[in-house]
């Protein structure tokens, strides 16, 4: 699938309709993030107490952790990633499906944290468009539980159907300060959220 | 019979620099040439029958420049030797002990991949640690610890990736 936008103009009628659909989208992707949990170090034990029943995260709607990245569409990137290791995360988050959105856990994930090292990514939006950063070394699970509520919060304003007509505003990756400055917007569902497909070829216009 | 004159009898007639105590070890300082004869009669005559580590020191920009180390372990006297040799900084080189103790094959490889000391003789002498194309050595006094470039090869696997995508990015079309 490609964007919709219609050849000859913009579609930004937003009427009662649009925006009730957008509302039940949302409503069904805030309330069922499935967590990618990529626990790189001790901020994945956090992760976990975070899943299991002491904090509880299913009273939000979270706790389908699954380890396989097409079933997942929150990544949450818990720990230390190398540049060694980033290969692999950027292929995971290639992997998930649309919509999705990740969450920089910790210190080292947000900004490298203490390791200013040659071997460590200095914060994972160096390779990934990354909704929201908590900080702490680790952050405890309330803090992650609070930012996966304003996560759905987030979720909450996106205009999917609108969007869709639209075409979507792809998360850019500045050369300049080699980051990914901010999110997607995840208007359209290709297979990632920043891409589009090329323009058909003559089959696909007959 | 201590294991200083163990160590000295079984280094009889082999070409070393000296032998003392350092730290209540003892300390054999050899010229690279002499490593592997050094090494063998530790082996095969005074019973040093483990490999503890062999790492190096840079002592850039002093010249030469790097020291090797050895630590060995007797398990049957339990006690342990040191033994270390200075290479000069251009080409490091020194001989392979893989022969005498496999297992120092690992730890070699580690020495080649932080330090760039190449070992002669060590069957796939190769990165252990960093990824495989890397160009520096990170253990170096030079080397600055952020890094020389440290995302280059992930850009590098990242623009072949973005090339044998079928998709591509609006900004790229």
């Amino acid at each position: 699938m490609g964007s919709l936008k219609p050849a000859d103009g913009h579609a930004s009628d937003t009427g009662f309709f649009v925006t009730q659909v957008d509302w039940v989208v949302n409503w069904g992707r805030k309330n069922s993030l499935w967590p990618m949990p990529l626990g790189l170090s001790c901020c994945g034990i956090e992760l976990m107490a975070m899943i299991g029943p002491k904090f509880d995260i299913a009273r939000f709607g979270a706790e389908a952790a699954r380890f396989s990245p097409r079933q997942c569409d929150l990544m949450v990137v818990a720990g230390t990633l190398t540049w060694k290791m980033a290969e692999a995360a950027r292929t995971i988050y290639d992997q998930m499906p649309d919509p999705k959105w990740v969450i920089a856990m910790g210190v080292c994930s947000s900004s490298g944290g203490m390791y200013d090292s040659y071997s460590v990514v200095q914060g994972v939006d160096m390779i990934l468009p990354v909704d929201l950063y908590v900080p702490g070394c680790p952050p405890r699970p309330d803090a992650v539980i609070d930012a996966i509520l304003k996560l759905q919060k987030k979720i909450e304003r996106e205009r999917p159907f609108q969007l869709l007509l639209e075409g979507d505003a792809f998360d850019e990756y500045d050369s300049g300060t080699k980051r990914f400055l901010r999110a997607p917007n995840h208007a359209v569902p290709t297979t990632r959220s920043h891409e589009v497909l090329p323009p058909a070829g003559p089959r696909e216009r007959a | 019979m201590s294991t200083l004159e163990r160590v000295a009898a079984a280094l009889g007639g082999v070409a070393h620099q000296s032998l003392e105590m350092r730290d209540g070890c003892p300390s054999i300082r050899v010229s690279p040439e002499d490593v592997l004869a050094v090494m063998t009669a530790l082996r095969e005559r005074a019973g040093f029958d483990t490999n503890v580590f062999v790492t190096a020191i840079d002592r850039y920009p002093e010249e030469p420049r790097f020291t090797v180390v050895w630590a060995f372990l007797s398990t049957t006297h339990n006690d342990r030797v040191r033994v270390y040799t200075r290479v000069a900084g251009a080409t490091p080189r020194v001989a392979s002990v893989t022969g005498l103790w496999p297992g120092t094959a690992y730890s070699e490889r580690e020495c080649f991949d932080m330090f760039g000391i190449e070992f002669e003789g060590h069957q796939g002498l190769k990165r252990l640690l960093m990824p495989k194309d890397y160009d520096h050595f990170p253990l170096r006094k030079d080397f600055p610890h952020q890094g020389i470039e440290p995302d280059r090869l992930y850009r590098q696997w990242d623009t072949r990736r973005r090339e044998r995508s079928p998709l591509r990015s609006e900004s790229e079309a």
